[in-house]
């Protein structure tokens, strides 16, 4: 009994943190409609800056609280809204949620690199001198007194200030009609700086009180508010009241799981993950508002010819083999992942461009074939990669359930959930037998890799597997490809632009999204069992929700709809970063921001940029005394290499200066000669008539 | 020859009565108008008639089956097929490929390219076969809308305000096409705004005021029905 008081002590005082962060994050949703990802990261860069300013610097308590309380936090927010948030407001929910992804991943790597993450930094608990007090026989530390007194304070605080104050007016009526707020003389953006001021205070108050019962880890901290998510979804993302029971409930959840699951190897993992289970269920069992509202801009997907799809192909392979040929050993390593990771980045076109359906677990995905090609494929047998695809195809159709009734954020967020239970528990469970079959995962570290055999040859050099990954690429586009200009295709953009009509017409919707989830993630196990291979041994860290993130990012500004997107991402995402790298090793951790900041970009190119590169590097393709050029170029300069007459770096960047150079040239080539104006009643007359011409006018009557 | 007929129906918002028991029969061969002021449930009929919207009560029969609890889908197989008076239309594929998934998954899936080039040639869409359909005037949209929904080759087919944006000419070729979908025997449900069009094609008109029918018959009754009359006034 005096256990079960004490374990409910500690459940009441997490939950006592969670309401505070989950009310801030209702705040910000109810207030300015963007679910903010970030929200978490927000706590944990206040509790970093907390330790620095009190145990870093020594400055004394209540001067640190109150520097990063009432100035960083409010800064920070009101910086988020103007810089971030403001700019994507218009676009689609899709684009601000990227955005608060990319912030996210971007906070955690600013975080690292201010922070050094192999250095401990333990944070006092508030009046750890003094001992604790007793109610009956449970001990109630200081700390644990404190934080529930403060969400008390806070909820308080909260209900005044909505219901009594012009400022919390406004607020409430932003979220009831946008589009009345102005009708009511409450000033819309007035509204969003003072909710994400509130909200980002909030969650500075969460991370700075749970700071000292955790290890300061960035990525750990950032996502501690999992179970603030699940607090807010309790909410409903609406209800503050709702979202402080729903944090008692997960507390103590939490904190009974810790007191009373049986020690054993298959459960400390899922103490770690009951959070983001929670939150899976609670996404699930709780109604909510489907956003079936229709999105103002979705990504265009442009029909690729079977011609350019083929030409694609072959430049991917191309590029593969040279790349093979050019790089050494431990480039090969470090490069390797342009294509393998590449697939991966395009099981995101059919799944999120075509269909629309936003995940954030497709490198975990990623790590079930890595994982199954490491055990089954242990001699190289070609079987097991097809196995590979097939069992990460299942696991795709399992959240595609789900993902039946969710969308928008909710599907991100549980996919997101679904990602972390894999990285914290599934991924860490020793061998298990199911039906008399050995299911072994990670074996609790790292697990050998190698590559497979072909036709008796066995694949195991970085070359090897480097053009067996650029064809494996070549061939997925060329599959996408004929995905988007055939039946299947066109029924997921259907779907994804009207659910309602395409329901009326017959579509089966449970159909088309399973299938489309498990044919993404048999494209992302393929592309994780070839990154395994290329990486030799791989743990479950290289798999997690936070590696994943730059990923996705990349891919959404690459242009979702594209079937270049896989190398556009690959390359994008390796490439320049590694090359960097490189030539500046101290560059390190300002090049793992890149991804984040070019997420936030979108707001500049919400259409995505590999489009953008088809069309600019189009001239080139068609010129042929261009491109029988280039070609020739690069044959020179490959056996110039080849013959070590020159290095790497001279062939690729020679390659790059020759290609820029022949593109401007085509594009001038084939800029069209000016034409004067003709009016439209004099065409045929003045000029020769155009088949194209009946079409213009036709759509110039239709418009009129 | 497949009927339509909802009985009973009733679909509150909140407090609100949007339907308030309301029954309608749409025969084969007869094109149905369904009329009445702003509000007055007409849109969310054709949501239950499809199943979009559960009902509170009430029973839908499509050909004398029960397909009150089958979803739309299944509904759509039966020969349902319906235009949306807010379009929702297919906005990335072009207007031939918009008709093309419709085509594919009605009954002719196996010529579905023939059918929908017939369809076009029908309603004179041709010309626009790869346009965008973003990009056209909400009048051609709602054309799209209707050849869309022939493409599925419906038994009942329910219009909500096709018309809509439609000039004189336009709106009479409109009503030859009408006259001939029944003709082949289709039932045909018209939601209008335009009176003198649902007097000049409909066989039947049922008129709907806040949820409930007020009056059915023929145009030529409906026409000099007082109560309509005041519904509409009312309304003013
Ligand atoms: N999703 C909804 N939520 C709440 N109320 C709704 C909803 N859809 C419709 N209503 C209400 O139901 C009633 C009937 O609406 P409906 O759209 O069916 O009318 P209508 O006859 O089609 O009108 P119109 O001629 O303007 O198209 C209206 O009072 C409307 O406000
Ligand atoms: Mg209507």
């Amino acid at each position: 009994m005096d256990q079960f008081l004490t374990f409910g002590i500690v459940g009441l005082s997490t939950a006592a943190i969670y309401a505070v962060i989950g009310s801030g994050l209702v705040l910000t949703y109810t207030t300015t409609g963007v679910f903010n990802f970030a929200h978490g990261a927000a706590g944990m860069l206040s509790a970093f800056s907390y330790w620095q300013l009190t145990v870093g610097w020594g400055w004394p308590v209540p001067i640190a609280l109150a520097v990063v309380l009432l100035l960083l936090a409010p800064a920070f927010g009101l910086l988020v809204e103007r810089f971030i948030l403001r700019p994507v407001q218009a676009l689609g929910e899709a684009e601000r949620l990227v955005m608060t992804v990319a912030l996210l991943s971007g906070l955690i790597g600013v975080a690292r690199w201010i922070w050094d993450p192999n250095v401990a930094r333990p944070l006092p608990a508030f009046f750890d001198d003094r001992p604790p007090f007793h109610i009956g026989p449970a001990a109630v530390t200081w700390h644990q007194a404190i934080t529930m007194a403060v969400a008390v304070a806070v909820a308080i605080t909260l209900r005044l200030l909505l219901y009594r104050t012009r400022a919390g007016a406004e607020m409430r009526a932003t979220v009831d009609d946008r589009a009345l707020v102005g009708l009511t003389g409450a000033d819309p953006v007035r509204a969003n700086k003072a909710a994400w001021i509130l909200g980002t205070q909030l969650a500075a108050l969460g991370g700075i009180l749970i700071a000292p019962t955790v290890t300061l880890d960035a990525a750990q901290l950032s996502l501690l508010i999992v179970s603030a998510y699940t607090a807010a979804v309790f909410g409903r993302l609406r209800s503050v009241p709702l979202t402080f029971i729903g944090a008692v409930v997960i507390g103590c959840t939490e904190s009974y799981l810790t007191g009373y699951l049986p020690q054993n190897d298959y459960l400390p993992g899922l103490r770690l993950a009951a959070p983001a289970l929670l939150l899976f269920i609670a996404l699930l069992v709780f109604p909510h508002r489907r956003l079936r509202g229709r999105d103002r801009r979705l990504a265009p997907v442009p029909v690729p010819t079977a011609r350019g799809t083929l030409v694609f192909a072959a430049a991917t392979i191309a590029f593969g083999v040279v790349l093979a040929s050019v790089l050494g050993e431990a480039d090969l390593i470090t490069y390797g992942p342009i294509f393998s990771l590449g697939i991966v980045a395009l099981s995101y076109v059919p799944l999120t461009g075509y269909a629309g359906q936003i995940s954030l677990c497709q490198l975990s995905m990623a790590g079930i074939g890595a994982v199954v090609w490491a055990h089954f494929g242990a001699h190289g047998q070609l079987w097991a990669l097809g196995l590979a695809v097939l069992v990460a195809a299942v696991a795709g159709a399992l959240i595609a359930l789900p993902a039946l009734r969710l969308s928008g954020v909710y599907l991100a967020l549980g996919t997101a959930a679904f990602a972390v239970v894999l990285d914290r528990w599934i991924f860490t469970l020793p061998a298990f037998h199911v039906l008399g079959v050995e299911v072994a995962l990670f074996d609790q570290g790292s697990v050998e890799v190698t590559g497979p055999s072909l036709f008796g040859l066995r694949l195991d050099s970085g070359e090897e597997l480097m053009v067996l990954a650029a064809v494996c690429l070549a061939l997925a586009s060329v599959l996408v490809a004929a995905l988007r200009r055939g039946r299947f295709g066109r029924r997921l953009i259907a779907l994804r632009d009207s659910e309602a009509a395409y329901a009326t017409l017959g579509g089966n919707l449970l159909f088309a999204k399973v299938l489309v989830f498990s044919l993404a993630s048999g494209i992302a196990g393929l592309g994780g069992a070839l990154y395994g291979m290329q990486q030799r041994a791989i743990t479950p860290d290289q798999f997690n929700l936070i590696a994943g993130l730059p990923l996705f990012l990349v891919a959404v500004i690459g242009g979702l709809g594209a079937v270049g997107n896989g190398l556009f991402t690959g390359t994008a995402l390796i490439g320049p970063t590694n090359a960097l790298i490189t030539l500046a090793p101290s560059l390190q951790n300002p090049v793992a921001l890149l991804p984040a900041l070019a997420g936030m970009g979108l707001g500049k190119n919400p259409d995505g940029i590999a489009a953008h590169f088809r069309h600019q590097w189009e001239p080139l393709g068609r010129d042929r005394i261009a491109r029988t050029a280039l070609l020739a170029w690069l044959a020179t300069a490959w056996l110039l290499r080849l013959g070590d007459l020159i290095d790497g770096w001279t062939f690729l960047g020679g390659a790059l200066v020759v290609a820029v150079a022949l593109r401007t040239w085509a594009s001038a080539r084939q800029a069209p000669a000016a034409e004067p104006e003709i009016p439209v009643e004099w065409w045929g007359v003045r000029r020769d008539w155009r088949p194209e011409d009946e079409e213009v006018l036709a759509r110039g009557v239709a418009a009129s | 020859m497949a009927s339509l007929r909802v009985s009973g129906v009733t679909v509150s918002f909140g407090g609100n009565r949007a339907l308030d028991g309301v029954g309608m029969t749409a025969e084969p061969g007869r094109i149905t108008g369904l009329i009445g002021p702003n509000g007055a449930g007409k849109s969310t009929l054709f949501d239950v008639a499809t199943g979009l919207r559960r009902p509170s009560s009430g029973r839908v029969h499509l050909d004398g089956r029960d397909v009150t609890r089958m979803r739309p889908s299944a509904r759509a197989k039966c020969g349902l097929a319906r235009t949306f008076q807010r379009l929702e239309l297919f906005g990335r594929l072009s207007v031939h490929d918009n008709l093309l998934v419709a085509a594919e998954l009605g009954p002719e899936r196996p010529r579905a390219a023939g059918v929908v080039k017939e369809i076009l040639d029908r309603l004179g869409l041709t010309g626009l076969a790869d346009t965008a359909p973003d990009t056209l005037p909400t009048g051609v949209g709602r054309l799209v809308e209707v050849g869309r929904a022939l493409a599925l080759r419906p038994k009942v087919l329910l219009l909500d305000e096709p018309a809509a944006g439609q000039d004189a000419e336009e709106t009479e070729r409109f009503a030859a096409l009408l006259r001939s979908l029944a003709d082949d025997g289709t039932a045909v449900v018209l939601v209008e705004h335009d009176m003198s069009l649902v007097m000049s094609v409909c066989d039947d008109v049922y008129v709907l005021d806040l949820g409930k029918v007020i009056a059915v018959g023929p145009p030529e009754v409906i026409r000099n029905d007082e109560t309509v009359l005041a519904a509409y006034l009312g309304d003013a």
